[in-house]
Parts: structure tokens; C-alpha cells; sequence
């Protein structure tokens, strides 16, 4: 589903990513783990098309397509979902609007009808329950005054409503209390199948105990230093990444 | 008169070859002294530092054509309205009983500026006609429009319309002004405003300005507000190659409370200009001011906004607020917020922002599948949302949410 | 730190109500006759021995002031100044440099005792060469040293530290001496900055300065100490045009820091100064000024006329001008310090703390003009009124179309304290570049009736609590004053609003 190979980026000058391989087959689930720098955001931001990086050698295919030539959208439509470490709040846009216009954007661009009213309100409702959140967060600005877990719950109801075949979670459990984290956890989980793909960025091992990822890989200066099982992740944590990566 | 040094000369002749009923005497003597002593301003003197009235006085205009056009209206919205074709008060397009101007003559130049700030002098001078909207107590006149139009073939006209509105104690109404015209043509529409709001009253002022891209719009409102009354002010500024929109409001009597707020589209060869004067003149006021700008092409926009605050007015609350959008590399703005501020008891505040679209916020629409000309005209809305919101009356906002969309195609396009 | 301790005492030691500064030093003065012409500017010129070069730019600077107008848009109020009914030099007669304390005039020394500069510093002001100029001394009581120069009425009277500083290649002396030894360094920055016809009271300065500080700091220097100006109006009827050109050379790092007092007097005297900083690559200079000129009676008799231009071009990439200004005195103060911010990533800084007391009338802010690619700007500035004090933020925030990414932000606050007095904010914004941000914020407010009574329910007296909450309210500010002059700045604001409250 997702191949990278030999992906080089650098960002004003500086080179971040340094020749990075990796592949996410449908249906699994990878965790990526690194100290701070060795390069995480960055990929994440990479593989979704934010501006600002320069991508100065290797290639990207996701579905079997030059990932790197689209634009944000056409990524996001081609079933790639960011959740964002730090989401972005957008006063004056609605949350429900946002959402169905998105929604509705992305079922376009699939060749998918799009959702009147009603029925995206059905369905957001019903997703947002799942998500334990207040029907009221559908009325408010985008992120605008959520605390930093509704922020989150947000993001993941917006890839329950997306439906996308790969989900990228940026550190998705900074800042997250024990509840709120198995919520983001169950939401990510009930999507798992052989259709949808996640990998899953973070710093530490307990979000994988609530996620549990098929393969671990540790990120060390811009390249992939190795790879292994889930268990990786327990010796991480254990003897920290200078020398498991070592 | 030492008429003849100003550089509205052009415009004093003509001032000179009006017919002069005694009930408009007393504003145009008014007028033509100020107009005459100032001219049009350019950008020495400093209420003008942004924007230069020289083009005007230097542009040639015409008299309005005898003929009478009739053209198509919109649909009417409100329950009555006054309709002004080429400058030309028409009763017979008009379903609000027309009251003659002259029943407003005690009250024409009476509100502080309203016959010699530079803008306000050259209406003064040249008033013929307007419309008199006298709200008795107590009474609530709904929705009344004010339809201004300036038809294909008019060609140049320069007009002058003083519309007085008076409304008496615990009286309320909803005014939507809409002005339009042609493109291309270089006519005047120099239209001004005086309004006395009695104790307890209410008068809700929606004004969506679309005038030709080769018009100049010079308008001025004067509003004075008695204890408990409120006057709200929106203009969409969308339309004319130079408009200034000033607006000036005393609050006389305590609990008095004034909001204006208003958005400026601005796109190439546009020079869009809110001017605000805000004079707290008694305690215990409130008021509030959201003005945002959106900025294309080489357009250039302008706010200045003055808060004044009198020894008297203590317990003022006092806010502002004025943001621009700059969405290319030719646009330029300009802010001047004011506080001037004699008493000790107040809480006033400013703030300005002028940048471009959050990079973030688009990626972040972009990367949730929403495609880059929708997601940057989503922010722009957004950007609009919080002046637009404060229009209560949805057949205002309904009307004012259409032609901001009809703007963002014309300049999307 | 003694020093400050000492300062305090010292100010409270002299304390006689008001205006603890307001002595006269009884001096023998040398004065040029009174008012203003060809002449005097010629006189002046000779007395400093100036070249020829000097004087012709004083006079086309003279015949550019006799075109002007006097400016009228700054909100302050005062009566038409008589140019013709002023001196236009004085200073006090002195032989030769004195070579020890004893040949220093004693009334100049009681000056310097009664002004609170720290007794060995003070020993240093007067001249005396060797005091304390080994690091050992200088370190003495745990502070850095602060180099002094000190403008009595019209000239510099001594200028300390300079060997010390000279072995680091720092140039810091009287402009008068650096006109004498280092002419190219003058010529080549002297009005480049602020140019004789920049405005009304500049152009007068051009034509009639007469002495003030100059510092150059070589390339890649660091300056070791604290660099000082001392300026003390004295002599009756005088005009003060001092003059300072500071440059910072590439990767060169200074701050500098001025004072100013004058004596209580019931006419007005024109201070109409001109500050020049130039920052070339990499270079940084800190300018902090603690503005104690007499006010005036609380009935607005007397005082100081404070117009002055303050301007700071920072033409390197990368350089920064940070300006800290604590402003309590004068009648009128009238002062812009501003950055030109031509050098790519060039930062451009004005803090600053007005307070206008009594008849006080202050009308202070800052431009910034953004000309280079990611040049970034700061403005905090905290006004407060008292008594009958008009006290006006007026600025000016400029974004070319070149300079994209550019950044201001500024935040003004006006505090009121009475029912009498003024607060206006007055900035003007003007941005052409699509990629810069600025944003502005400003507020008024008074203190609030809980604040004040928390206080005095905790044991503070009204004015302690007042005092205690203005500190707080400029604390933005006072923290990016060099240490001990922040602790002298706070009691400042304190005796500055003494009777303010009740």
C-alpha cells in the first residue's frame, strides 16, 4: 500500500530525511519510534504534502501512485489521513461545515455521492458518540477552545468520517489523560481490517499497548535503524534508543 | 465666498446655480463655507493621509438625464421601501409614502459634522433631496429598504442625497441600503446620513455598497444616540473605484450603545477607506467595533477609527477591532486605530492585524481533502464570519452573505 | 548592590518634596551671547576647533532650520519658544584636564555627590585619571563597571574608563574629542542616520551641538562594561543640544545607557537632542534611557522642553537595536526612537515606560521601518497618566512590499490614575508586503478599586499599592533595563507619582 524508498528531504537548507526506507502492506499497522530531530514530524508532513520541504531524492507510491506528485487533496482523497500533533484551529469555520465539506469533497473526488445535511448529521452523530464527545463540538469553530484531548478526539472522528486506507497518527498521544487515550485508541482500532493501514508515530510505548502495532521500527537520524516486532517497542522503552539503535 | 481658491470649485459653481428653498438654506450656506474653506482634502491633511480626494474634484461630471430610466428592480425584501434612480428620488417606484425633505429642516446639519467635515460639506452644499424616515415612539417599523441605483446610460452624474432618520422614544426599525451601478462609468454617489435616535430607540443600519468599478463613493453617517438607544451599523464595501466610508457617533446619554462593523472587498484598482469616529460622550456607554478587510490585485485599503472618550463618559467600555487579509503581492493597507481618552474610568481597547491566509489552516483543510480554491475561500468567509455575525436580521444577513459570495466568484474567477 | 542602594539613599537624602534633582550648582560658567544666529553657530564651531568641513555642515544645517516650521501635530501645548532668548553654549570654565581630585572644581564634585553616582565612580566623572580604571576596582562590591561620560551643560566634562576600553580598540569619548581624533570615523557616520533637514528641532540640533557622546565599537568586540552619558542641564537660560553617534561595528555587542537631571527652575529650557545608532552586520546595541529632566511645578511652571530625535539604522544583516527608554521628567517630551531595519533578519526593539504627572505632557513612541527581507519588530510601551498629565503613544509601523516575512508586534497599555488627566494611543500601520504579520494591540485602563484595596488589606498605603501596582504594570519593559538601572527606574516611577493618589 504505502513504499518509500530512499527518501532524502530537507527543510530551509537542512537535511532531515536521509535516505529512508519503509513499506506498510495493507491491513497492518506500524509503529514509528525516535528521539526528538531524528526526523518523525517530518516524514508525517512529507507524506501529506505540506509545503515547505523539500523533497531532494527517492520516491513515494502509495496504491501504486507517485504519492509525491499530488497535491494535500488529492492525497487526502486518494485515502491518506494526517492526525495532527498540534491541530490547527480555524475561527469562523464551523466544525459540522468543515466536516461535511470535506467529507463531501473526498466522496467527489472518489466518484461518491455526497451527503446532504441529514445524512451527515446522522452519521457524525453516531460516530461522535462512539467517540464519547459532546454533540455540541459539532456547532463550535474548529478546534477553537477545545481543550488539547478534544482536540485530538476530534482528529480521530474526522478520520472515523473520512474512512481512509492509511492513517498517519503524529504523536497523536501527547498530551493525551488515560481515558482519552484508550477513546483515540478504540476509535483507531474499530477501523482496523485488511482495507485501512495506520502508522502510528509516538515517542513512547504505552500508546501501543492500546494500539498494537505489527511492526516497530526506530527512526534515528533521518533513516530507519531497525526494525522488528512489537517487542521492539518494550526493548526501546528498557534500554532507550542510543542503544538499540547502536 | 473666497470660493474660487478651493479646488472644489467646479462643485461650488454648481452649488451657486441651485435653487435654493429656505428650508435647505441654512445646511447649504453651512456647506459651501466648510467646502469652500477645505476643498477636498488630499493627503497633507492628516484624516486623509491614506487616501486622496484630489481625483474627485479634478473628475468632470454631469447632470443627472432628464428622462426617467426605469430599471428592473430587484425583488422588494423589506415592507416598504424608497427607491433612488440616478440620484432622483421616485416616489412611483417607491412603496414607503415619500415625506418631503423639507419636514426634516430643523434637524439638517444638526448632528455634530454632518455639514462640515469635508466629505459631509460637499453633500451639504449640494443636497436637493433625500429620504425622511420619522419612526414616532414607541413604534417598530420593521424592515425598510433604501435602494439606490445609477442606470447604464446615466453617464457621469455626481449626486447628493441627505437622508435624515429620526426615531423617537422606545422606536425601532431595520434599515437595508443597497447602492449599485454600472461599470466603467466615473459618477458620484456622495450620500449622507444623519440620525437621531431618541432614549430607548433602536435603529439597525445594513448598507451593502456595490457601486460601478469606475465610481467614486463618499458617504457619511452621523448618528447621535440618547440615553438607552442604540444605533448598529454594517457596510459591505465592495464596490466603487475610491470610497470612503465615514462614520461618526456620539453617544449622548448614558447606557447609550453604538456597534459598527463592517467588511471591505477590495480587489484591483480599488481603494476601499472606513473611517470611524467614536465620541463617548456620556457614562456609562458601550461600544463596539469589528471591521475586517479582504485584499486583491493591487487593491488598497484603508481604516482609520478614532475612539474619544470625554471626561465625563466614565465607565466607558470601548472596543475595536480591525484585520486584513492581504491574498496578493500588490495590496497594500493601511490602519490608524485611535483612543483618545480624557476620563480614568474606562476599559478601552484596539487591536489591528494585517497578514495573509494561516498557511497552516489551508494545509490543514487541504490535507482533510477539501481542494486549495475552496479551502482558501472558507478562510476568507471565516475571516468575514465574526463582522457578519453581528447583523441580527437575517433578510440583512441573508443579503449581505449573497453578495460577499457573489464577490468571491467575480474575484475567484 | 551598592550601588543602587546608594543611589536610593542619596535620592532620598535630597528629598525635599517633588523634584529631588532640582539643585543649582554654583559654577563659573562661560556663556555665548544670547540667541541665535551665523555667528554663534561660527563661535561654536570655534571654541570645539572644528574643520572646515564641520562648520559648513552646521550652517547648511542653520539655513535649512531658518526654512522650517516648528511642528504643531504632537498632542502637547506650550507657548511659542523664543529662539532668540536662549544661550546657545555655556560651559563651565576649566583649564586644563584635571590630573587629580583636588584640581577638580569642588562644586562640580558636590554635583556628582548630590546626583547619587557612586563615590568612586564619582572620583572617575570628575576626571581624574587612574581612579579606578583596574578591573580589581572596578569589580569591587560584585558589579561591572560602568564607563561614564558627563555633559555638563554644554561640553563633556570627563570621560572614564576610556584606556581600559581603548585596549579593546572601543572608542568611547566626547564628540568633540572624536572630531579632533577621529575625523573619518565622524564624517563618514555623522548625520547618515538623521540628516540635517529631518526635521524641525534635528535641524536645529546640526547647527548648534555642542558636545555629547561618541562611541565606535570595533569589528567582532563585545564591550566589556556598560557604557554611560550623564547629561546635566545647569546654567540658567541654556538650551541643551547634545549629540551622540554610536556605532557597532560588524559583530560588535554595546549597551549604553544615558541619564539626565536638571536644575528646578520656573522658566522652560530646550533640551533638543540627536542619537544616531548605526548596527552593521551581526552587531548589537542596547540604548537605555532614564529621562529625569525637571518637569515643572505641579502648576506647570518650569520644566524641561524635551524634543528629541532618536534614531537607529540597522544596516547589517542580522543586527539588532533594542531601544529602553523610562521617561518621568520633562514638561513636554516629545521622542520617537526609531529603527531602520535595512539589513536582512534585522531586529528593531522599543520598550518603553511614560509617565506624566502633574502639568506633564508627553507625546513618545517609535517607527519601524521594515525595508529588509524577514526583519522583525517589538513595541511594548506603558503610558501613564496622572494629575493633569496628557500622555500620548504615537508610532509608526512601515512594511515595504520587499520585505517579505517581516514581523511587528506591539502592545500598548495606557493606565490612568485621576479624573483629570489624558491617554491616547496613535499608531499608524502600514504594511505592503503580502507575506509580513503585524499585529497591535492596545488598552486603557485604570487601576482597579479591588487591586488597590487587596493591597492596603494586606498593610500597604495607598501610594505603596499604587506604586506597587504601576511597577507591575511596566514590569515588560523595567526587565530589559540593565540591572541596576531597573531597581533605580522602579523607585523612579514611585517619587514620580507621588501625590498623585487621594
Amino acid at each position: 500500500m504505502l513504499k518509500i524508498e530512499g527518501l532524502t528531504a530537507e527543510i530551509d537548507g537542512k537535511q532531515i530525511l536521509k535516505g529512508l526506507d519503509l513499506e506498510v502492506p495493507a491491513g497492518e499497522v506500524h509503529a514509528i519510534m525516535g528521539p526528538n530531530g531524528a526526523g518523525k514530524s517530518t516524514l508525517s508532513y512529507v507524506l501529506s504534502g505540506r509545503e515547505g520541504y523539500e523533497i531532494t531524492g527517492g520516491s513515494v507510491t502509495f496504491h501504486g501512485k507517485d504519492l509525491l506528485a499530488m497535491e494535500p487533496e488529492e492525497r487526502a482523497a486518494s485515502g491518506l489521513f494526517l492526525a495532527f500533533q498540534y491541530p490547527v484551529e480555524l475561527p469562523g469555520v464551523g466544525n459540522a461545515t468543515f466536516l461535511r465539506t470535506a467529507l463531501n469533497a473526498i466522496r467527489r473526488q472518489r466518484g461518491e455521492p455526497e451527503l446532504d445535511a441529514m445524512q451527515f448529521l446522522k452519521l457524525a452523530r453516531s460516530r461522535m458518540k462512539e467517540l464519547s464527545m459532546p454533540e455540541d463540538m459539532l456547532k463550535r469553530g474548529v478546534n477553537v477552545g477545545f481543550s488539547g484531548g478534544e482536540k485530538k478526539r476530534n482528529e480521530v472522528l474526522q478520520m472515523a468520517l473520512l474512512n481512509p486506507s492509511l492513517a498517519i497518527l503524529d504523536e497523536t498521544d501527547s498530551g493525551l489523560d488515560i481515558d482519552a487515550l484508550k477513546i483515540v485508541s478504540e476509535g483507531v482500532n474499530a477501523l482496523r481490517g485488511p482495507g485501512f493501514s495506520a502508522l502510528v508515530i509516538t515517542h513512547y510505548q504505552r500508546l501501543l499497548n492500546y494500539i498494537v502495532p505489527d511492526r516497530v521500527h526506530v527512526l534515528v537520524n533521518g533513516r530507519i535503524a531497525k526494525s522488528g516486532g512489537k517487542e521492539l517497542a518494550l526493548e526501546l522503552e528498557a534500554h532507550g534508543y542510543a542503544e538499540v539503535a547502536a | 465666498m473666497n470660493a474660487m481658491t478651493s479646488n472644489a470649485e467646479a462643485f461650488l459653481r454648481r452649488a451657486e446655480a441651485l435653487a435654493t428653498p429656505a428650508w435647505v438654506g441654512a445646511l447649504r450656506r453651512q456647506g459651501v463655507e466648510a467646502l469652500a474653506r477645505s476643498g477636498l482634502p488630499n493627503r497633507r491633511v492628516e484624516a486623509y493621509r491614506y487616501t486622496d480626494l484630489t481625483p474627485v474634484a479634478r473628475a468632470e461630471f454631469g447632470a443627472a438625464p432628464k428622462a426617467l430610466a426605469r430599471p428592473e428592480l430587484p425583488a422588494q425584501r423589506g415592507r416598504a421601501r424608497m427607491v433612488f434612480v440616478d440620484g432622483v428620488l421616485r416616489a412611483d417606484l417607491s412603496t414607503l409614502p415619500p415625506r418631503p425633505l423639507s419636514d426634516a429642516a430643523p434637524l439638517l446639519g444638526t448632528v455634530e459634522n454632518s455639514a462640515t467635515a469635508p466629505v459631509a460639506a460637499l453633500n451639504a452644499a449640494l443636497a436637493e433631496d433625500g429620504m425622511f424616515l420619522d419612526i414616532p415612539a414607541g413604534e417598530n417599523a420593521g424592515l425598510i429598504e433604501l435602494v439606490s441605483i445609477v442606470t447604464e446610460g446615466a453617464g457621469p452624474i455626481a449626486f447628493h442625497p441627505r437622508h435624515v432618520v429620526r426615531l423617537g422614544e422606545g422606536a425601532s426599525v431595520t434599515i437595508l441600503e443597497t447602492c449599485e451601478g454600472p461599470d466603467g462609468v466615473g459618477y458620484l454617489h456622495n450620500p449622507v446620513f444623519e440620525v437621531v435616535v431618541a432614549e430607548g430607540a433602536t435603529c439597525a443600519h445594513t448598507r451593502i455598497q456595490r457601486e460601478g468599478q469606475g465610481a467614486y463613493f463618499l458617504s457619511s453617517i452621523h448618528a447621535r444616540i440618547a440615553a438607552g438607544g442604540t444605533y448598529d451599523n454594517f457596510t459591505l464595501n465592495a464596490g466603487a473605484k475610491l470610497a470612503r466610508n465615514e462614520i461618526h457617533s456620539a453617544l449622548e446619554g448614558p447606557k447609550a450603545a453604538c456597534h459598527m462593523n463592517g467588511a471591505q472587498l477590495v480587489g484591483q484598482g480599488q481603494l476601499a477607506d472606513t473611517t470611524t469616529f467614536l465620541h463617548h460622550a456620556a457614562p456609562d456607554c458601550a461600544s463596539r467595533q469589528t471591521y475586517k478587510s479582504v485584499l486583491t490585485g493591487n487593491g488598497r485599503g484603508v481604516f482609520q477609527g478614532k475612539i474619544l472618550v470625554a471626561q465625563v463618559a466614565q465607565r466607558t467600555d470601548g472596543y475595536q477591532m480591525n484585520q486584513a487579509l492581504l491574498l496578493s503581492e500588490d495590496a497594500e493597507m493601511d490602519a490608524k486605530p485611535q483612543l483618545e481618552i480624557y476620563a480614568d474610568d474606562v476599559k478601552c481597547s484596539h487591536g489591528a492585524t494585517i497578514g495573509a491566509l494561516d498557511e497552516n489552516q489551508l494545509f490543514y483543510l487541504r490535507s482533510r481533502g477539501i481542494p486549495e480554491k475552496a479551502a482558501r475561500a472558507m478562510l476568507v468567509q471565516a475571516f468575514l464570519t465574526e463582522a457578519v455575525d453581528g447583523v441580527a436580521d437575517e433578510t440583512c444577513r441573508a443579503a449581505l452573505d449573497e453578495a460577499v459570495m457573489g464577490w468571491w466568484q467575480g474575484v475567484a474567477a | 548592590m551598592p550601588a543602587v542602594t546608594e543611589t536610593i539613599e542619596t535620592v532620598q537624602s535630597v528629598a525635599e518634596g517633588g523634584y529631588k534633582w532640582g539643585f543649582e550648582t554654583d559654577i563659573e560658567m562661560e556663556f555665548a551671547p544670547k540667541g541665535l544666529n551665523e555667528d554663534i553657530v561660527r563661535f561654536i564651531s570655534k571654541k570645539k576647533n572644528e574643520p572646515g568641513w564641520l562648520l559648513e555642515w552646521r550652517l547648511k544645517a542653520f539655513a535649512i532650520w531658518q526654512k522650517m516650521e516648528e511642528p504643531d501635530w504632537a498632542a502637547v501645548n506650550y507657548p511659542r519658544i523664543d529662539y532668540q532668548d536662549a544661550y546657545y553654549y555655556a560651559a563651565p570654565v576649566q583649564k586644563a584636564k584635571p590630573k587629580s581630585l583636588d584640581e577638580v572644581d569642588p562644586e562640580l564634585l558636590k554635583t556628582y555627590a548630590k546626583l547619587g553616582i557612586p563615590l568612586k565612580e564619582q572620583a572617575i566623572l570628575a576626571g581624574v585619571e587612574g581612579a579606578g580604571e583596574s578591573p580589581s576596582d572596578a569589580a569591587e562590591g560584585g558589579r561591572m563597571p560602568i564607563a561614564i561620560d558627563a555633559v555638563f551643560d554644554s561640553v563633556s566634562v570627563a570621560t572614564t574608563f576610556k584606556d581600559r576600553l581603548e585596549k579593546e580598540g572601543i572608542i568611547f569619548c566626547a564628540i568633540s574629542e572624536a572630531v579632533q581624533n577621529h575625523p573619518e570615523l565622524v564624517r563618514q557616520y555623522l548625520g547618515s542616520v538623521v540628516p540635517q533637514a529631518d526635521n524641525f528641532f534635528a535641524a536645529l540640533n546640526c547647527a548648534v551641538f555642542t558636545d555629547g557622546s561618541f562611541v565606535y565599537i570595533p569589528k567582532g568586540v563585545k564591550c566589556p562594561m556598560e557604557l554611560s552619558t550623564y547629561f546635566r542641564i545647569n546654567a540658567k537660560s541654556t538650551g541643551q543640544f547634545e549629540r551622540t553617534l554610536i556605532i557597532a561595528d560588524e559583530g560588535s555587542t554595546v549597551s549604553y545607557l544615558e541619564g539626565c537631571t536638571a536644575p528646578m527652575r520656573d522658566e522652560n529650557q530646550l533640551h533638543a537632542a540627536v542619537v544616531e545608532l548605526v548596527a552593521l552586520d551581526d552587531a548589537s546595541i542596547k540604548y537605555s534611557t532614564v529621562q529625569n529632566w525637571y518637569p515643572g511645578d505641579a502648576e506647570g511652571k518650569g520644566g524641561i522642553y524635551n524634543f528629541v530625535t532618536k534614531r537607529a539604522a540597522c544596516r547589517g544583516k542580522r543586527s539588532k537595536v533594542s531601544w529602553t527608554q523610562v521617561e518621568t521628567g520633562s514638561a513636554i517630551t516629545w521622542k520617537y526612537p526609531s529603527c531602520i531595519l535595512q539589513g536582512d533578519d534585522s531586529v528593531g526593539e522599543f520598550y518603553s515606560v511614560a509617565i506624566t504627572n502633574n502639568r506633564q505632557q508627553a507625546d513618545t513612541g517609535t517607527k519601524m521601518f521594515h525595508i529588509g527581507k524577514n526583519t522583525r519588530s517589538t513595541i511594548i510601551s506603558k503610558g501613564i497618566s496622572a494629575g493633569f498629565g496628557q500622555n500620548t503613544y504615537r508610532g509608526l509601523v512601515r512594511i515595504g512590499a520587499k520585505a517579505t516575512g517581516a514581523r511587528n508586534f506591539t502592545q500598548c497599555d495606557s493606565l490612568l490614575i485621576g479624573d483629570q488627566c489624558g491617554a491616547h494611543t496613535v499608531p499608524y500601520i502600514e504594511n505592503r508586503c503580502i507575506s509580513a504579520k503585524v499585529e497591535h494591540e492596545a488598552t486603557t485602563s485604570r487601576i482597579a478599586e479591588d487591586q488597590l484595596f487587596y493591597c492596603r488589606q494586606r498593610g500597604l498605603s495607598e501610594e505603596e499599592a499604587v506604586g506597587l501596582i504601576v511597577n507591575g504594570f511596566c514590569r515588560e519593559v523595567l526587565k530589559e533595563l540593565p540591572m541596576e538601572f531597573a531597581v533605580e527606574a522602579q523607585k523612579l516611577l514611585q517619587i514620580s507619582l507621588e501625590g498623585s493618589v487621594g
